[in-house]
């Protein structure tokens, strides 16, 4: 039988050389990926290792490039709504509320009370349950193969069970519209959320006693993979890695889009910059989101949830430029429309997160031991369908 | 062959009759090892299927093998982009035989919504084998088990002998594919026509 595949140029040896010019030993060139359960979808790292340690890292992506801000440009605004929730596909309704946000800043239009408060649910249900799978992912990469996965999809089914209910779709929701949201909630509905937002802290408790204090968790993340305070900044990182280097910027205080200036929480800054401290910011983070949901569903008003006046069918903004962000759960989640009075935008352009905290993959895991390099992975919350889009 | 009403008339004596083939077809529909294959948002649902509320084991279908030399079954999870496409075929020329292939979802059938998209395979059937092909963006957890178990009643049905017979047990048919190459405007061959075979549309 002809054997067709050509055999991959994935190992090269290459002599190391010291500071003289002579050969010390040998450098190994791994390709980690794109097939590969440690990468978090189809991302390929170029690591060249001295022994186990890593001294040069190369990212590869692309594997995942769909298209998206190409589509988005042919087709009307609306109709992009469903391709946001397959940019991050484990927060579809964030990336529903920052492209319905630019386009409400583009178009001009309101939102009412109870669609903001809806919005905010939304918002901090996935950033829980995007936070808890990434826990779980991060831990399974350290080696816990199994179990602390099946504790955050526990819960993580709590969650989609709720967005099931209103937008009839588990992961791809679908929710948001240009000056409010697609269908309103009732009050069972409100009821059953405060139950899971009740139960939520209990689960972190339970989560964070096997996590939090864990002498291999400590081991593993203390001192590892640190993202220095100015190099953070430079290179422009948003989210909990920015948080947990130190800096304190959260664009729910910074910008006060939708309603965020009227709940009282706090943003969680770390200090190290570590793995240990950026998974710290995310469980700390799920408890200030678990105290926003407790405001918002107690303070949530009735009424309607769509701008009377917005349109859905031949909607045509005024031509101009807008850029809307909100912060994501992987941290600014940014949208570029320029419109030019069509149906459909002239350039439209996303500012993924995870693509962007991705660029100093390299700087944070030289030096490390090539196990580390997928905890230090694990912990920058990629998603490569926002990385490639 | 032993007939059915004697066969169960003996089952309920504590006496089980069986042939080789069902025996043997039992043991490889129990046991479909999948290999863990995410491509994009369908992979989330492969991992839900797997976990405590939906419990994929309860198939035989939840030891997920990192490695292809050790999966029966590819999942195709996702959107399979051009620059991906190469990949995947070589993942599957990897596995051993006998080897199952499901197309998750509306990208690994058609190109689902991004079939317009200039860097999207429309379909992973045009250079793999599919067996079973779960519609939806994604498919819900439900839809994998419902796959897998439509996959288990194929391989149930699979006879050991004869013209029909499996792929692996059938010297003559092809177990590897060609592996696409990138070509200056597409992957080259676009196609592979030994596997694919569209539907003629008669006007």
């Amino acid at each position: 039988m002809n054997v067709l595949a050509t055999p991959p140029k994935n190992f090269e040896v290459k002599p190391k050389l010291d500071a003289k010019g002579e050969e010390l030993g040998e450098l190994l060139e791994v390709s980690m990926g794109p097939h590969h359960p440690s990468t978090h979808g189809v991302f390929r790292m170029d690591v060249v290792l001295d022994g186990e340690k890593v001294v040069k890292l190369k990212p590869v992506f692309g594997y995942l490039h769909r298209n998206h801000e190409k589509i988005g440009e042919n087709i009307s605004y609306l109709a992009n709504m469903p391709y946001t929730d397959r940019l991050d596909y484990f927060c579809s309704m964030t990336n529903n509320w920052a492209y319905a946000l630019t386009i409400e800043k583009l178009a001009g239009l309101a939102v009412p009370e109870r669609a903001e408060h809806i919005r905010v649910i939304m918002a901090e249900l996935t950033r829980l349950q995007n936070h808890t799978c990434l826990i779980g992912f991060f831990v399974q990469d350290m080696g816990a193969l199994g179990t602390p996965m099946m504790y955050a999809f526990r819960e993580r089914e709590k969650i989609l069970d709720l967005f099931e209910e209103v937008s009839g779709a588990r992961m791809m929701c679908n929710y948001m519209r240009f000056g409010g949201v697609r269908v309103d909630v009732n009050d069972e509905w409100i009821a059953r959320t405060k139950k899971v937002v009740a139960d939520y802290s209990k689960f972190l408790d339970e989560f964070g006693t096997f996590l939090t204090e864990n002498e291999i968790v400590l081991a593993r993340t203390q001192f590892v993979g640190v993202l220095p305070k100015d190099l953070a900044v430079s290179a422009s990182i948003t989210g909990p890695m920015l948080r947990a280097a130190g800096v304190n910027y959260d664009l729910r205080k910074v910008d006060k889009y939708g309603i965020y200036s009227r709940f009282n929480f706090q943003v969680p800054v770390g200090e190290h910059g570590d793995i240990y401290d950026r998974y710290m910011i995310r469980v700390l983070e799920m408890r200030e989101s678990i105290k926003i949901l407790e405001q918002a569903l107690r303070d949530i008003p009735a009424g309607s949830v769509m701008d009377p006046k917005a349109k859905l069918r031949g909607f045509r903004p005024k031509a101009g430029e807008v850029y809307g962000r909100v912060e994501g759960p992987k941290g600014e989640l940014g949208f570029y429309v320029i419109s030019d009075g069509s149906p459909n935008p002239y350039r439209y352009r996303v500012r993924p997160p995870s693509f962007i905290n991705l660029t100093i993959l390299e700087d944070i895991c030289l030096g490390h031991n090539i196990s580390d390099a997928v905890v230090i992975l694990g912990s920058v919350d990629i998603v490569l369908g926002e990385v490639d889009r | 062959m032993i007939d059915e009403g004697l066969k169960s008339e003996l089952q309920k004596q504590g006496v089980y009759v069986t042939t080789l083939e069902d025996l043997y077809n039992w043991g490889r529909a129990n046991s479909v090892w999948p290999l863990t294959f995410g491509l994009a948002c369908c992979a989330i649902e492969m991992m839900a299927a797997s976990m405590a509320r939906f419990d994929l084991a309860r198939f035989g279908a939840e030891v997920f093998r990192p490695s292809p030399r050790q999966a029966d079954l590819m999942i195709v999870a996702g959107t399979v982009t051009k620059k991906m496409a190469p990949l995947v075929v070589r993942i599957y020329n990897q596995m051993p035989e006998p080897k199952y292939v499901i197309a998750m979802g509306a990208c690994a059938i058609s190109g689902g919504p991004f079939k317009q998209g200039y860097n999207v395979l429309k379909g992973v059937d045009r250079y793999l084998p599919v067996d079973v092909a779960i519609p939806g963006c994604p498919p819900r957890p439900e839809a994998l088990i419902h796959a897998i178990m439509t996959l288990q009643e194929k391989i149930l049905a699979q006879k050991l002998t004869g013209p029909g017979r499996p792929r692996h047990l059938n010297a003559d048919v092809a177990s590897e594919f060609p592996v696409p190459t990138y070509g200056p405007h597409d992957l080259e061959p676009s196609k592979n026509s030994e596997v694919w075979h569209p539907p003629l549309i008669k006007r």
